[in-house]
């Protein structure tokens, strides 16, 4: 076994980072072609020399106003909710160690619903709304941490499992509270559900949180790769695992929140994002993690455009679409890789 | 008689770990010096591998302390520790798919800063430590593909990538054949001639008996017994340790202990 032959000379390892950066560049210019595809379709079709023109503010008229007061804040929101739920969803499953889990899986959007929902059936304007839905899935998030971390242990399991209750309990009382709804606001609250980004009114706090979520969760990318491989090898390794774990907990809650706040319980971006990237560039979180934020946005500033425009007037709720298209593209991608 | 001052490479200085209210070791006393290999032995349940996470500084003892290189682990820098010492744990658990190259750099880890990525230097060591384990050719891999022995010794691999002074290793031998033990073995008999230190858990009294130089019998209530291998391996010692009486059998030299 000790084998006195030289290294050899292939460097897979390159090879495989250098598909990774073609990836991350192809997102990029995804990204960008979503953008100008949400700007430009609708009711009233802008052309690329009007796009560019309204985005730098040259010319006036309604062409700028719709793209600028309208299209952009839309684009930019459905762009950044889809990356905080796909970038969520990556550390979710590398936190729980479940390719299964989402962003959603620790009780959050059922906090935010039920937060939500309770806001819509008492009538209260579209902020009140926001802050429901914010300060239910925080209340979520510290119930469910509260209840896992009681003991002061820290298993997977258990954590899995009491989100998976509170979850559950928040789902019976959306249940009650939408069969106690009068007619007239039960299709909000069936959008609001389903997630829809036409009622935004900020697009930014959410593009800011997702900058800033990407920067602190980056450096640590690394020891995410290491904390995929278990807990006492990422430990021996050096990792301050007790701090990691924490820190990807309230992150991924944060970012979540966020964006259930801002276009509503958008589902399957958070699942299904971070396992296409990793089929197509591996399991590293230093580019899982980017890739899957680009991915994320593109897919739901294109579902969101497609939401409003392939049955106009009518607004599609963006989450439809978002498992319309996921649903086949990832099982044919999973059919595809044998493993 | 040449002086070493350097200090031991691992040491344990009145040592009482527990586990629940199960105790692993009381009043435990060693020091484990270049060259030496250290085998664990005691019953199922007595606390080998809470006494190896101990001793690797990833549990606190219930009191007494463990000294890597002459020094408590929190004296250490936060991370140089992980150049030091490195542990093979019991189970390789894999969630997520990785190549068989990406789970051996893993070891490179304590080396790197947090933004640097590993350069071709380190990728060689992780393809060298790899053909060691004789895993040549797998470095694209998926790990799922490979079997339980392939997996062990990929994880042999990445420890050796880590290139510690002191090897902790838990259950070394799980999933391999006898090929592969018996170069395993001598893989690292070869590290500890070479300056290392070596620790290990084992099952095989008699492999135990072939490779260490010194021996820890844990007794599983507490009690243990610490020196050469020739002296702690005896007949009445190792039949009062795993509560089955043994025979030692004769063979030139070497005594084999036989289950009755």
């Amino acid at each position: 076994m000790a084998s006195t032959q030289p290294a050899i000379p292939l460097t897979p390892h390159r090879r495989s980072h250098r598909r990774a950066r073609l990836v991350l560049a192809g997102l990029v210019l995804a990204a960008l072609a979503a953008f100008a595809w949400s700007l430009s379709a609708g009711a009233l079709p802008v052309s690329g020399s009007d796009l560019i023109n309204a985005i730098t503010g040259g010319a006036g008229g309604m062409e700028t106003d719709i793209v600028r007061t309208l299209r952009l804040p839309r684009a930019t929101a459905a762009f950044a909710c889809g990356g905080l739920l796909a970038l969520a969803g990556a550390l979710m499953q590398v936190l729980l160690r479940n390719p299964l889990a989402d962003p959603y899986v620790l009780g959050i959007s059922g906090g935010a619903a039920v937060g939500a929902l309770g806001a819509i059936l008492a009538g209260a304007a579209s902020g009140w709304i926001d802050a429901g839905a914010f300060i239910g899935a925080l209340g979520a998030t510290l119930l469910v941490f509260g209840l896992a971390h009681g003991d002061g242990s820290w298993t997977q399991t258990r954590l899995l499992l009491t989100g998976v209750i509170v979850a559950a309990g928040c789902g019976a009382a959306v249940a009650l509270m939408l069969s106690l709804a009068p007619e007239g606001r039960v299709k909000g609250m069936l959008f609001w559900l389903m997630g829809d980004a036409s009622s935004v009114s900020q697009p930014w706090p959410a593009l800011v949180l997702l900058l800033i979520g990407l920067v602190i969760a980056l450096p640590f990318a690394r020891e995410l790769n290491l904390l995929a491989r278990g807990e006492i090898t990422a430990r021996a390794l050096g990792v301050r695992v007790g701090r990691l774990r924490a820190l990807v907990y309230g992150l991924g809650a944060l970012l979540t929140a966020v964006a259930v706040t801002t276009v509503g319980s958008v589902g399957f971006v958070g699942l299904i994002v971070p396992h296409l990237v990793r089929l197509a560039i591996g399991n590293d979180q230093r580019l899982l993690l980017p890739a899957a934020t680009l991915a994320g946005g593109v897919l739901l500033c294109a579902a969101d455009t497609a939401a409003r425009t392939v049955v106009a007037p009518i607004q599609l709720p963006v989450g439809v679409l978002t498992a319309l298209i996921g649903v086949p593209v990832f099982l044919f991608l999973l059919a595809r890789h044998p493993r | 008689m040449k002086m070493d001052v350097r200090p031991p490479i691992l040491g344990a200085d009145r040592l009482s770990v527990e586990i629940g209210r199960h105790s692993v070791c009381r009043e435990l006393d060693f020091t484990l010096q270049p060259g030496d290999t250290l085998v664990i032995l005691g019953r199922n349940g007595a606390g080998k591998s809470t006494l190896l996470h101990t001793l690797a500084g990833l549990r606190e003892p219930l009191r007494g302390a463990v000294l890597l290189s002459g020094q408590p682990y929190g004296a250490w820098p936060r991370g140089h520790e992980a150049c030091l010492r490195g542990l093979l744990a019991q189970s390789q658990p894999d969630f997520f798919s990785a190549t068989v190259l990406e789970t051996a750099l893993v070891g490179r880890h304590p080396y790197l800063g947090r933004w640097d990525w590993e350069s071709p230097e380190d990728e060689a060591i992780a393809l060298d430590a790899l053909a060691q384990m004789g895993l040549e050719g797998f470095a694209e891999r998926q790990v799922p593909t490979l079997s339980g022995g392939e997996r062990q010794r990929l994880a042999i691999a990445a420890l050796l990538v880590q290139q510690p002074r002191l090897y902790l290793l838990d259950e070394p031998l799980s999933h391999l054949d006898l090929h592969h033990e018996i170069a395993v073995l001598e893989h690292f008999r070869g590290l500890a001639a070479s300056g290392s230190g070596v620790a290990m858990v084992l099952h095989d009294i008699n492999l135990a008996a072939r490779y260490a130089s010194h021996v820890l019998l844990l007794d599983g209530e507490g009690g243990h017994v610490f020196g050469p291998a020739r002296t702690v391996l005896t007949v009445e010692r190792l039949s009062a340790a795993f509560g089955h009486p043994l025979r030692a059998v004769m063979d030139g030299e070497t005594s084999l202990f036989v289950p009755v």
